[in-house]
């Protein structure tokens, strides 16, 4: 597994720079994965993300956009405004988390 | 120090388009353009669907909650215990149909995958585009207040193809 600089912080990542360590990440690291793919993280990017990664504890799995909707409470269309062009991939990657494993 | 390693999100527009033609009514053949197309969106791919022929029951307001699934003609319908082949002298009779579809329905739902009108809203949501064809909604004599409201319109053959200039098509 690469070992890349992030905020001056070593951490874990794939070959694509996806974090791979769940305890490597915190809020402050959030914050500058976001602005380095060109978000700024409002409240409402903190509630997806906060739900991923709760949701991520007990499913051992990211949820797709599908159950950011239908368990996470925020709208597809919410999430294409927040996360633009590929939600799922973005918001995992903030979150810190592996890209999801489901199709739909 | 070497630049941290970031993924390449491919935010710069390729233009790539994808368009779907959905022909088939029966529950099974509704969901590949749809779990596909959901993808697509999902990737930031401009994503269209085309619905012809007897893939009109997945928009026609009344019939899009009640499509069907019948054994009848798949041979690779297994049943549930023992994981025999259905034996195709069986499918026709009354009642499989229903318990068939029931069973489908039920898979689906299992893997958290929403029934087909919903599943269109999702799409419609992530910039998915719906059209209708111009001969099927003459066929079935329907026009567009039958239809799902959130299809742009009743397109002819030759709108079509103008349409997915340059596009990926799939036929299902």
């Amino acid at each position: 597994m690469p070992v890349t600089t992030i905020n001056g912080r070593e951490v874990h990542v794939d070959d694509e720079g996806f974090l791979t360590e769940y305890d490597e990440w915190d809020e402050d690291l959030a914050k500058v994965l976001a602005t380095t793919i060109g978000i700024e993280l409002t409240e409402d990017h903190w509630k997806v993300i906060r739900f991923l990664r709760e949701d991520f504890k007990t499913q051992g799995e990211t949820a797709t956009t599908r159950r950011v909707q239908t368990v996470g409470g925020v709208s597809t269309k919410e999430q294409f405004a927040l996360f633009p062009k590929k939600p799922a991939k973005k918001m995992s990657y903030i979150a810190g988390l592996p890209k999801p494993h489901g199709c739909v | 120090m070497s630049a941290p390693i970031v993924p390449d999100f491919g935010d710069e527009d390729t233009g790539r388009k994808i368009a779907f033609i959905c022909s088939k009514g029966n529950l099974d053949m509704a969901y590949p353009a749809l779990i596909l197309a959901n993808a697509a969106l999902g990737e930031g791919v401009e994503c269209h669907l085309f619905f012809t022929f007897w893939g009109f029951d997945m928009i026609i307001k009344s019939r899009m909650h009640d499509l069907k699934f019948s054994p009848a003609g798949n041979t690779a319908m297994h049943l549930p215990i023992g994981g025999l082949r259905m034996p195709q002298a069986l499918a026709p009779l009354p009642g499989v149909q229903p318990v068939a579809t029931k069973m489908l329905k039920q898979q689906i739902a299992d893997l958290g995958v929403p029934e087909v009108p919903e599943f269109l809203d999702q799409i419609v949501a992530a910039g998915g585009h719906l059209w209708a064809c111009r001969m099927s909604a003459d066929m079935n004599k329907v026009d567009e207040t039958d239809l799902r409201d959130d299809v742009e319109g009743i397109i002819n053959a030759s709108e079509f193809i103008e349409m997915t200039d340059g596009a990926q098509v799939i036929f299902v």
